[in-house]
């Protein structure tokens, strides 16, 4: 009701021709952003109908997941940035306390665990913490001045820190790594010099190392298979051998939809999840695979747009780790099965099977809408 | 300091923020570019490798199995062919626990020893996703009772396939032989791309001399696998080409009757068209089923066969070597005659006794008296050994093995099959190799009766009549009558003439076979009482292979000696004959073992022959009585395989 209300309050706003607004602009919702996802998500359930081996079930599931997804962008859209900006500590620390909760759980029940049950629907605090981290310390930018201190440095690095290795230890390595990119995304829009970012870079090289010793026994296979597929081609590195062949089969055109190979008679593993655009290079080709990239990146382009156009430190630097972050899933996921990038657990954002990750992300998305048609007007 | 200088922050931040964006940006259009780089590599230049992988992923031939051709007699009545049975198959990958499911399906589908052993042996020879056949030919019920509990049996399969079936069983074994499974040795000289598919490979007899006829051409399936290795879908076939049908030069009915003749008996038959060299029955008795070879005989079973004392694996007719005894005499006696040595008018007398110049021991005829004064007639009629003793002396021993190797001896015949065994034609140079000892005369004047080293097979002996039979054409023996070509026209077999046999007077032919008659008709003949009047002509020699030889202060034997022995030392019979004499229609062979029964299983077959099939004599010639009796069980007999074949009796399993 208090939704309904309002739309009609902006109505009779532009009735009385006081403010111009758009009908967009007045359920904010950014058109182009919507178009893009929209397209995506359309081609994606293509993909997925033929990459699942037709399977309808998979398919109906992911168009639930997808119509989920869109009422929560849909309902984050309407909130005010200003309101993200009040809670943004408070939901920072609540998913802590979840990340916490489920670390725990996950002692008490042995093995991997990263969700909590909550009934009717499972939560997993590290989906929370992609949207908390950019938010919690783009809120501690905006009180602050830019740019960053040493001191400040450090307290937001603590801050992306302690989430990430709470969801590294779950063992969930695709979600830690997005976790860091949304944190130093923020960071560095702030302002991060320079300096910083090459000694950093040059201190993790060096620690790369020592990393080696932290790491479960199953993520140094990937990375040795990384480095060396052929190693074992029966064993881990099966995964990016049968993904390049999928994709180098798939040539200019492709195979056409529902005839690849190497997705339908199960050579290509995880074939409508992580694996999916593998399935896409192979029954559309090298121009499918363009149009996808092409499309990623629109929606990218115009998050970039909706950050440059957002009015305080605030919105922007949220929008623009939002978005960083965005391009991020989708290239180290693309990375990946093009055998570029060692395999993490990333899916590919829009298209592969899963719902909590789409959720997130539609959420995010519905963030840069609200920023973007939340904006006062000032300059007419 | 938030409150000093806080509009001034506000712009800064406002372009560094946007700076930052742009810096996002560049990197953001370089990474994408790297990877659009990467996807044209993967995608456009390394396209067509990755092709080929992605189809050796998926892509499988599977060959299939060409129906094995099929075997008829002469009158295209069938005499092996392919039926469908049930077979338990197992696909190795699939079964998690071998031992305990063999365990566990054993008390559904009872397994033996051999079937296991057999599956070990398969295992190492298969891919783990090769279907192999555990146990064949299922009974209905053990069909059902495996249906029901197949959920419990994953990796186990009921095929239908086809199997080698023989429908006279024991009857044709000697010659069709038996198909088996391919054993590793087989797999070396076999082009194992054309046997990709086929499980089974002649053994013996015709299945082996025309395997490569027979078996055909492997087809294929290009079939799609996913990534288990099972196959999704058929995108291609290449049928394969069923091997030739084969028809045998055998007359099923005749060979019926000859084994019919020499029921429990141990001994051979070979009769032979002289006209053509075509082999019209060979028999060895006593024979075995080669069904049981077919599904993996079992090793207890095998073992019976192997240790039973009548040998029935053994294939008289083709490596049985006897000694020619007697038969060699018409042999020797034209070659007396075409030499010179002897003329048909040159008279002997036999006291009983040869002796040779300087040499004080004798060498006695089977008649103790001797047969008085005897000419050439009289000596083939009677068998008198005394003026072969004296003729094998004259003659020496390089003219006797000449002729014999012109009749076949010695030799292979060139039978096709691979059984076969040579024979021996003893000679000065092959007792200095073989015995390393010196040829003595003694040697020659025991080769006039067949009794030193000389060794022929029924198969020659029924290659030397014939070849007496055609006056010298000698014909290379043959079973393959024609074969059934894959445009279904025929392609006939041509008679092969060996060599023939040029006499100094045609004459000497007609001496010859009018004293082989004689030995049937003459009351002196030694044919006269075990063969009998006939109502056809027939040319005939009997023999009699010693196979104890009587010590010296044995000698004053009488006929009924031979029965005071052990079933196995008494003699061997050997009888050799042709008919009619004006236009020899049959040449035939019959040996004995310990049995004096040779000339009548000969009787008995031509009487069946001549009289029943070819109807040489009009019906109402045929007189009531004893003949007609001692006909009728041959002619019940056969007709009854004749129907047994023709009603295509189905195979019931079990």
């Amino acid at each position: 009701m208090l939704l309904v209300n309002n739309i009609k309050y902006r109505f009779k706003k532009r009735d009385m021709g006081t403010q111009y607004r758009t009908f967009w602009q007045c359920i904010h919702i950014d058109g182009l952003l919507l178009f893009g996802i929209l397209l995506l998500m359309g081609l994606g359930l293509f993909i997925l109908y033929s990459a699942s081996n037709q399977d309808i079930q998979v398919v109906e599931h992911q168009i639930m997941h997808t119509c989920l997804a869109l009422v929560v962008m849909f309902i984050f859209a309407q909130i005010p940035p200003t309101t993200y900006q009040r809670w943004a500590p408070w939901l920072y620390i609540a998913g802590m306390a979840l990340l916490i909760g489920v670390l725990i759980m996950g002692h008490i029940g042995k093995g991997a665990q990263r969700w909590l049950n909550l009934g009717a629907f499972r939560l997993q605090p590290s989906e929370i913490m992609k949207l908390a981290i950019p938010m919690v310390l783009a809120w501690h930018f905006h009180k602050i001045h830019l740019p960053l201190r040493n001191k400040t440095i450090l307290f937001s690095g603590i801050l992306i820190l302690v989430p990430v290795i709470l969801t590294a230890k779950q063992p969930d390595l695709g979600t830690a790594i997005l976790l860091v990119v949304a944190g130093c995304s923020t960071l560095f829009l702030a302002g991060l010099s320079w300096w910083f970012i090459f000694s950093l870079a040059t201190v993790s090289a060096l620690a790369a190392p020592l990393l080696w010793y932290v790491m479960h026994d199953y993520q140094r296979q990937r990375v040795l298979t990384f480095l060396n597929p052929e190693r074992d081609p029966l064993g881990s590195g099966y995964h990016i051998i049968q993904s390049k062949i999928a994709i180098g089969s798939g040539g200019l055109f492709g195979k056409g939809w529902l005839h690849g190979t190497q997705s339908h008679l199960h050579f290509l593993p995880e074939h409508s999840t992580d694996f999916i655009f593998a399935a896409c290079g192979e029954e559309f080709g090298f121009v499918g695979s363009l149009i996808l990239i092409f499309l990623f990146m629109f929606i990218v382009i115009r998050g970039l747009v909706i950050t440059m156009n957002a009015q305080d430190t605030f919105t922007r630097l949220l929008a623009g780790s939002l978005t960083l972050t965005f391009f991020v899933s989708f290239f180290v996921n693309m990375g990946m099965v093009t055998g570029i990038l060692p395999v993490v657990g990333i899916p590919l954002p829009l298209i592969s099977y899963g719902g909590s990750s789409m959720v997130t992300l539609m959420a995010s998305f519905g963030i840069l809408m609200s920023i973007q048609t939340h904006r006062k007007l000032l300059t007419t | 300091m938030y409150n000093r200088t806080p509009i001034k922050n506000h712009i800064q931040e406002i372009q560094l923020i946007n700076q930052r964006c742009i810096a996002v940006l560049l990197v953001m259009i370089i990474l994408v570019l790297f990877l659009i780089l990467r996807l044209g590599y993967l995608q456009l230049s390394k396209h067509l490798l990755y092709n080929t992988l992605s189809q050796q992923n998926s892509l499988d031939l599977i060959p299939i199995e060409p129906t094995r051709g099929l075997i008829y007699d002469r009158n295209g009545v069938l005499l092996a062919e392919n039926i469908p049975v049930f077979s338990l198959d197992i696909i190795p990958y699939k079964v998690e626990n071998l031992p305990t499911a063999l365990a566990e399906i054993g008390k559904i589908i009872p397994l033996n020893d051999t079937d296991i052993v057999q599956l070990q042996k398969q295992l190492k020879q298969h891919r783990r996703f090769d279907e192999i056949p555990l146990k064949l030919k299922l009974s209905e019920e053990e069909v059902a009772k495996f249906a029901e509990n197949l959920y419990r049996f994953p990796g186990f399969v009921i095929k239908a396939r086809l199997i080698r079936h023989y429908p006279f069983d024991a009857s044709l074994s000697h010659v069709l032989g038996y198909v088996g499974r391919i054993n590793i040795d087989e797999l070396d000289d076999i082009d194992t791309t054309n046997y990709s598919a086929t499980n089974y490979i002649g053994k013996l007899g015709i299945e082996k001399y025309y395997e490569d006829d027979l078996h055909g051409k492997v087809g294929y399936e290009q079939v799609e696998n996913d990534a288990s290795g099972e196959p999704v879908r058929v995108l291609n076939q290449i049928a394969p080409q069923g091997g030739k049908n084969l028809y045998l030069t055998l007359d099923s009915k005749l060979q019926f009757a000859a084994e019919k003749a020499l029921e429990g008996m141990r001994g051979a038959v070979v009769a032979i068209q002289p006209k053509t060299g075509e082999v019209l029955a060979l028999v060895s008795q006593p024979s075995y089923d080669p069904n049981a070879f077919v599904s993996g005989i079992s090793t207890q079973n095998f073992q019976t066969l192997q240790d039973s004392p009548d040998r029935p694996l053994y294939n008289r007719a083709l490596r049985g070597l006897y000694p020619l005894a007697s038969t060699i005499k018409p042999f020797i006696a034209l070659e007396g005659l075409n030499s010179g040595i002897t003329n048909p008018s040159f008279t002997l007398f036999d006291p009983g006794w040869y002796q040779l110049k300087n040499s004080e021991h004798l060498f006695h005829d089977w008649r103790h008296h001797g047969h008085g004064n005897v000419n050439l007639n009289r000596a083939i009629t009677c068998s008198c050994d005394t003026y072969f003793y004296d003729l094998a002396s004259k003659l020496g021993i390089q003219r006797i093995d000449n002729v014999l190797t012109e009749f076949g001896f010695g030799e292979l015949s060139g039978i096709d099959l691979d059984e076969e065994l040579p024979g021996i034609i003893a000679s000065p140079v092959w007792k200095k190799k073989e015995k390393h000892l010196p040829w003595y005369p003694g040697d020659t004047v025991l080769s006039g009766i067949g009794q030193g080293y000389m060794q022929a097979t029924p198969l020659q002996l029924a290659v030397g009549i014939a070849t007496l039979a055609n006056r010298g054409q000698h014909f290379i023996p043959h079973l393959i009558l024609k074969q059934q070509q894959q445009n279904k026209t025929y392609l006939q077999q041509q008679a092969t003439l060996n060599n023939s046999i040029e006499l100094t007077d045609k004459n000497y032919w007609n001496v010859i076979i009018t004293a082989m008659q004689n030995v049937i008709t003459s009351s002196e003949g030694t044919g006269y009482h075990h063969f009998g009047h006939t109502l056809y002509t027939v040319a005939a020699k009997t023999g009699t292979a010693q196979v104890y030889t009587k010590k010296r202060n044995e000698a004053d034997e009488d006929i009924n000696d031979q029965f005071k022995l052990p079933e196995k030392l008494r003699d061997h019979s050997l009888f050799i004959a042709f008919a009619p004499v004006e236009d020899p229609k049959i040449a035939i062979a019959v040996v004995v073992e310990n049995s004096k029964l040779a000339s009548g299983v000969a009787r008995k077959i031509m009487d069946y022959y001549l009289l029943q099939e070819l109807k040489v004599v009009p019906a109402q010639m045929i007189p009531g009585s004893p003949l007609k009796k001692m006909l009728e069980p041959i002619k019940n007999s056969v007709d009854a395989s004749v129907r047994k074949s023709n009603t295509g009796k189905p195979y019931a399993p079990g």
